[in-house]
């Protein structure tokens, strides 16, 4: 069954586990770009929905209540970034990037205290009957809530941007702030909602890391995730799925790297460290390569605010 | 109810009226921050924004303001003039530790010769290394239409792994006993980046910042290809009836910006970081990018920008060491300085204006 | 410990008269500050520093005034804060981080009354500093015990964060010390490259123990190792920097403290009574730097007092973690038998011993 000293089921049932921060994080970019709003704030939003998960999770002794607080905490942080760039119209690139510098500052105060305790537990979903059973089991079965609930996300996403009103409105908003309005759609009320969403769905992320991942708050515990997730939204053209995909797929190198360490490959291990990156860049050409002149399917009205001339 | 109008004309007022009431804003909220932790609100401020410039140890901490804002100004204008094209260029990070790491190699390699030419090759070695790296985004963009800000910003990472590796590797100190980091500068005049004029902070970097500024000013203001500049980003069709290649502006405006990052890049190492180290890079490329927009994209603004940039920093230091604040205290007090300035700058485009329900109608 | 005496010792038979006159007289009053490479809630390394300075305040109490400046990058913007902090009155800095060693000679060099006191460096180009480090691989010995006794699959892990001599002689030392209780010990090393990264921290130790490991020890700052070692039963590891004592009802069976409160009260205590003197130590169990923290009951009876009996030794100078005969990873000879290994060799460490597979990333 081992591949190379690694067992392939394994490396697949720990990649899913390891992607669930990236895969909601982009999940809710994705939708924010696709409403026309380019927010670089992922990393700050994941890191405090890290924090108020985690202690919203040690107050009340439940995770689940935890990640709520998380997707809370990524809320209200994006608020900020809507009120700057929905209501007073500021450049959303410079937003993004001090929400980023704000919410790790805010995080590391408000955290003080919290360092050395131990949250609830998030354990496994399913019954060891399941997920004990050969091949399946671990990869199918053997997850906590988040990794399916963030599977099921991808899945009402792309039910809710390819096939409902509520999809098309969206969509309409990223592609012509211009002609939405004319249809009579509150462009900036429409952004507000899906920043927020964008927000929720990276707090979530966050908590993941602080609650599961790692479990334990410490100062920047997200370490740059966010900034991974912003690369696999675009990597995935915008589009649920291939965000799964993308999550999966730098999960996947990551542990792939350290696992082949462990095997004793002769790679040298500082290429492999890189090759995350290096595959990204490579699968971006090669996509985009693909269709010359149309812009890799990009929300033709991203990054531009919007403002209803009278 | 209270909305926003679109003045016919930028506001002049506001233009330079906005910066001031930002931060004194800023220092409103900050001060309530403060004083919520315990601290004594006007003591904090007077340390941040008072006691660089004219505290008892201005002396030393006006010249440190320089070297601060030096290589954010670098950075930040060459950036301002691919984000004026709609060209985004979020990977300066990596082009300036690509830039530090050709340069100083350049440098390194033939250690300990003294030779008055070492440093100026140095300094085209790390434009070059910075350039090179933005080639790769550049290029990849004309090419094959990729997004040049997620290839970019991937690169940050591939250039971070190849400092852990320089400085662990090719570039390691031969006699610093197997620990990470190569030479120190400061023990190679020939290469080294030393100070021209100390009690102002000065060194060819910042020669470079401010000679950079005048002359992206004139580039923007005169030049033929600073109105390509302006005009593919204000209106790319309008830009191809004339004639402006948007393939050409894509590499020179990332070329520029590569360039003026590694540059930044090797002026630092060579001066006062003094070595390649696992940590040499300290976020400059990503500050840079809040700089430029501080600045409006404009050159001047720029140099403005970046001196407040790094009064935040070297003040905001000053009142965590002897006040006793934590490190995130500053940082949120950054952050909210960055939300003010961006969210009250919406005046110099619109006003705000009390209307009753649907009352206020027009052309658009 | 004995090299400390020694240098105490020093200074008394040559008299007080050698050292800056401005010293011999004591101090009432000492402005003793910390220069901080990460946050102090780090939880590891830059937590264990501020425990030390904290350790100033319950030792002297009013006589003594700590300042800290955290998450100060190492270069340029170090060189500004510790200007800034000479300027400011301190009378001793601590520079607690590698990365800082240029930079405190640097500004030493202008500021010749004012103490500089660099942790894990060897640059001391001026009179006023002095270097200071913690002997690890004594611990890293400790736990290497622990790890051959209480293998079962006879896999070791080890998850370092760079390839330097401070690591490498840390992964030598692990090994060693589990291949002499168990022959058939085998050692997976994963590199992490980064210090803190608390996610990928995790994955690692996955990686690991999904290849069979049981036993993990790390180099990497966070908590992260111990928690992932938790979700898996029958593995073990070890509090890395700190004592991480809430994962004693888990896998955590020991840990390695970086104790540097008494090394602190020392020198600052020094300072206020007149003794102070520009030193070189590099201390390990003896002189109370490196602590290893309670063996919990998971460890049998037999082997918590092998283990104990090992750290003793260590504190008392009667074994070195590095004893010959030991072989370089290649075969060639590097340590004959009954030797010790000199600082020297320890310092500028960049092979593996014999018996570890893999080489070390170039």
């Amino acid at each position: 069954m081992d591949i190379g000293g690694i067992n392939p089921v394994i490396l697949i049932a720990t990649l899913m586990a390891s992607a669930v921060p990236i895969l909601m994080a982009a999940l809710g970019e994705t939708v924010v770009e696709r409403s026309g709003v380019l927010n670089l704030g992922v990393e700050g939003m994941m890191v405090v929905g890290a924090l108020g998960g985690f202690v919203i999770a040690v107050a009340t002794g439940s995770p689940v209540l935890g990640f709520v607080g998380g997707a809370v905490a990524g809320a209200l942080l994006s608020l900020i970034f809507a009120l700057l760039t929905q209501v007073f119209l500021a450049n959303q690139v410079a937003t993004g990037l001090a929400l980023t510098m704000f919410g790790l500052g805010v995080s590391s105060l408000g955290g003080q205290g919290y360092n050395g305790i131990k949250p609830p537990p998030t354990g496994q979903l399913l019954p060891d009957a399941l997920a004990d059973l050969p091949v399946v089991g671990p990869i199918l079965f053997g997850h906590d809530w988040m990794v399916y609930f963030s599977i099921l996300m991808t899945a009402i996403l792309w039910w809710v941007l390819k096939t409902t009103r509520l999809g098309l409105i969206i969509r309409a908003v990223g592609e012509s702030h211009e002609a939405a309005h004319a249809l009579g759609y509150k462009v900036n009320r429409i952004r507000l909602m899906c920043i927020a969403f964008g927000g929720a769905m990276a707090g979530m992320g966050g908590a993941y890391i602080s609650l599961v991942r790692v479990p334990q708050w410490v100062d920047g515990i997200t370490a740059g995730a966010g900034w991974i997730a912003l690369a696999i939204v675009v990597f995935a053209s915008w589009k649920p799925w291939r965000v799964l995909i993308g999550a999966y797929l730098f999960g996947g190198i990551t542990v792939l790297q350290l696992n082949l360490q462990v095997a004793g490959s002769a790679i040298p291990v500082e290429y492999l460290s890189m090759a995350p990156y290096l595959i990204t860049i490579i699968v971006l050409v090669i996509m985009s390569a693909g269709k010359r002149g149309k812009a890799n399917g990009a929300p033709a009205a991203l990054g531009q605010n919007f403002h209803a001339s009278r | 109810m209270l909305r926003l109008e679109k003045r016919p004309t930028p506001s002049r007022f506001w233009l330079y009226a906005t910066p001031p009431v930002a931060v004194i804003l800023t220092m409103i909220v900050g001060g309530i921050l403060f004083a919520l932790m315990g601290k004594n609100p006007f003591e904090v401020i007077r340390t941040i924004f008072w006691d660089p410039i004219f505290g008892e140890f201005a002396f030393y901490l006006r010249g440190q303001l320089l070297v601060k804002a030096g290589p954010l100004i670098l950075i930040a204008i060459g950036l301002a003039l691919g984000f004026r094209a709609g060209i985004w260029n979020i990977g300066a990070e990596g082009q300036y530790i690509m830039g530090a790491i050709v340069g100083a190699s350049v440098g390194l390699a033939v250690f300990p010769t003294d030779n008055r030419l070492i440093f100026p090759v140095m300094v085209v070695a790390g434009a070059f290394g910075g350039w090179a790296w933005a080639m790769i985004p550049a290029i990849l963009k004309t090419r094959f239409n990729t997004n040049e800000i997620l290839v970019s910003l991937m690169l940050v990472y591939v250039a971070e792994t190849i400092l852990a590796k320089a400085s662990t590797g090719f570039l390691k100190n031969p006699e610093g006993m197997g620990f990470p980091g190569s030479r120190n500068f400061s023990s190679f005049p020939a290469a080294q980046n030393s100070f021209l004029y100390e009690p102002l902070g000065l060194h060819w970097g910042g020669v470079a910042a401010l000679v950079t500024g005048i002359l992206a000013y004139i580039l923007l203001t005169r030049h033929q290809a600073g109105f390509q500049i302006r005009l593919a980003g204000q209106a790319p069709r309008a830009a191809r009836f004339h004639g402006v290649n948007p393939a050409r502006l894509v590499v020179m405006c990332m070329g520029i910006s590569g360039a003026l990052a590694g540059m930044a890049g090797l002026f630092e190492v060579t001066g006062p970081a003094g070595q390649i180290s696992i940590d040499f890079n300290s976020g400059y490329g990503f500050t840079a990018i809040i700089v430029a927009f501080l600045g409006r994209l404009n050159p001047l603004g720029i140099v403005l920008a970046g001196f407040l940039m790094a009064l935040t920093y070297v003040g905001g230091e000053m009142a965590s060491t002897n006040l006793g604040l934590p490190d995130a205290a500053i940082q949120v007090f950054q952050g909210m300085l960055l939300f003010f300035l961006l969210a009250v700058d919406v005046l110099t485009n619109y006003r705000f204006r009390l209307s009753v329900g649907g009352a206020v109608k027009g052309a658009k | 410990m004995k090299r400390r005496n020694l240098l105490a010792s020093a200074a008394i038979g040559l008299g007080l008269a050698l050292s800056g006159s401005a010293f011999a007289e004591g101090m009432d009053h000492v402005k003793a500050c910390f220069v901080y490479v990460g946050p102090i809630g780090d939880g590891g390394w830059t937590f264990q520093h501020h425990q030390g300075a904290m350790s100033l305040t319950e030792a002297y109490g009013d006589k003594v005034e700590i300042q800290f400046q955290e998450n100060v990058p190492e270069g340029a913007d170090a060189e500004r804060v510790l200007t800034q902090m000479a300027l400011g009155g301190c009378n001793i800095i601590f520079t607690t981080s590698f990365g800082y060693m240029d930079a405190t000679n640097a500004v030493a060099a202008k500021f010749p009354d004012v103490k500089f006191e660099h942790a894990t460096g060897f640059k001391r180009d001026s009179a006023n500093v002095s270097n200071y480090n913690a002997r690890f691989y004594e611990g890293r010995a400790v736990e290497g015990l622990i790890a051959g006794r209480m293998t079962t699959s006879n896999k070791i892990g080890y998850i370092g964060s760079f390839p330097i001599p401070e690591v490498i002689m840390g992964i030598n030392s692990y090994y060693l010390n589990a291949k002499k209780v168990n022959p058939n010990v085998e050692l997976s090393i994963v590199w992490a490259f980064t210090w803190f990264d608390p996610a990928k921290e995790a994955d690692a130790a996955k990686a690991l123990i999904d290849q069979g490991v049981d036993v993990i020890a790390s180099h990497t700052d966070s908590t992260a190792v111990l928690a992932e070692a938790a979700k898996t039963e029958n593995v073990i590891g070890f509090g890395q920097a700190s004592d991480m004592a809430e994962y004693t009802d888990g896998p955590r069976v020991s840990s390695i403290i970086d104790n540097w409160g008494p090394y602190y009260v020392e020198r600052v205590g020094a300072l206020l009574d007149g003794t102070y003197e520009q030193a070189d130590i590099w201390a390990g169990i003896a002189g109370g730097e490196v602590k290893i923290g309670d063996i919990s009951a998971r460890v049998p009876a037999e082997v918590k007092a092998e283990a104990e009996a090992l750290r003793d030794a260590i504190g008392a100078g009667t074994v070195h973690p590095f004893t010959g005969p030991i072989n370089k990873q290649d075969g060639s000879a590097w340590l004959a038998d009954g030797a010790t290994a000199p600082d020297g060799d320890l310092l500028g460490m960049m092979f593996y011993v014999e018996g570890i597979t893999g080489d070390i990333p170039q």
